[in-house]
C-alpha cells in the first residue's frame, strides 16, 4: 500500500457562537507498527502517523500523540467550541518526516 | 499473572491452592494492577505523583472480537474554561507490546475533553487512562477489553 495518504475531515459548515461541535477525521495510512515480520522472518520497519494536531485560524486547540497501537487507516474524533469565523487546518505528521494537511472553513453566525 | 507468583508465595504453595481460590484472590488484584511497564510509563510523565480514581469515562466495547480495530471513546468531566480544564489525557494498553496508546491535549477550545479513536489490542488487558488536570492534579481510570482475536500480527 504505497499511495498517498488521503484525509478526509467532516464537521458541520456553520455553527452557532459557543456550540461545541464535534469534529471527525479519518486518514488512509497502513500504521506498520515495526512489530510485524515479512515472509523472511525480517522485522517490517515502523511507519506510522504519530502526531495530528488540529488548529483554528492558526492556534493549536487538540493534539494527539499516536503510537503504535493506532489502527491501519486511523480514525480520530474531538470537539471544538465555536468561537469566531475561520479556518481550521489539520496535519498529520509522518514518521518519514511528510506531512499531511487538511483545512475546513467554519462560519459562525 | 506472573507477579502473582512472587507474592510471599512459592510456586508450589501456589500450586497447591485450588483454582476456585486462585480465582477468588487474585479478581480484586487484576481490576487494579496496571503491570510495571504502565507504571514505569507513567512515572517518566509524572514522577511519583499518584492519580485519583475517577472523573474520567471509558467506552470501550467489553469484548472485542477484533484486536485490530477496537473503539474507543474517552470523556474526562471538566468545564474547560481557562482556569480549569484537562490539559492531556494518556491511553495505555498493558498487554500490548509498547504499552502506549495515544496521548491527547486539550485546550479550553476544545470545549469538551472527550475524544474518539480505534486501537490495536493484541490479547485481553486493561486499558489504563490518566488525565493531567490544568491544576496538575491526576486522574485515572480503567477497563478490561477481552479480545478474541489479537491485533499486532499474532
Amino acid at each position: 500500500m504505497s499511495t498517498k495518504p488521503t484525509p478526509r475531515v467532516r464537521l458541520p459548515a456553520n455553527a452557532k457562537k459557543d456550540e461545541i461541535i464535534e469534529i471527525k477525521t479519518l486518514i488512509s495510512h497502513e500504521m506498520e507498527s515495526g512489530q510485524r515480520r515479512d515472509a523472511a522472518g525480517n522485522v517490517i520497519p515502523r511507519k506510522i502517523i504519530n502526531k495530528v494536531t488540529a488548529a483554528f485560524n492558526g492556534k493549536v486547540f487538540f493534539e494527539a500523540d499516536w503510537h503504535p497501537a493506532i489502527s491501519a487507516n486511523p480514525y480520530q474524533a474531538f470537539f471544538y467550541k465555536a468561537s469566531e469565523s475561520g479556518e481550521f487546518t489539520f496535519t498529520w505528521k509522518d514518521d518519514d518526516g511528510s506531512e499531511y494537511v487538511a483545512k475546513n472553513k467554519l462560519t459562525v453566525a | 499473572m506472573v507477579s502473582d507468583w512472587t507474592n510471599g508465595m512459592s510456586r508450589r504453595q501456589a500450586i497447591q491452592v485450588s483454582f476456585a481460590a486462585a480465582a477468588i484472590l487474585m479478581a480484586p488484584r487484576l481490576a487494579q494492577a496496571s503491570p510495571a511497564k504502565v507504571q514505569e510509563e507513567l512515572k517518566k510523565l509524572f514522577g511519583d505523583k499518584k492519580p485519583t480514581e475517577g472523573k474520567i469515562r471509558i467506552d470501550a466495547p467489553q469484548i472485542a472480537e477484533n484486536g485490530l480495530v477496537v473503539p474507543i471513546t474517552v470523556d474526562v468531566e471538566s468545564p474547560m474554561t481557562d482556569a480549569n480544564y484537562v490539559k492531556s489525557l494518556h491511553l495505555f494498553a498493558d498487554g500490548n507490546p509498547q504499552p502506549g496508546v495515544v496521548s491527547f491535549k486539550f485546550t479550553p477550545a476544545s470545549g469538551k475533553a472527550t475524544a474518539t479513536t480505534r486501537m490495536r489490542l493484541a490479547q485481553t488487558q486493561n486499558i489504563v487512562c490518566v488525565a493531567q488536570m490544568s491544576d496538575g492534579t491526576l486522574h485515572t481510570a480503567s477497563a478490561e477489553v477481552k479480545v478474541t482475536i489479537g491485533g499486532c500480527g499474532g
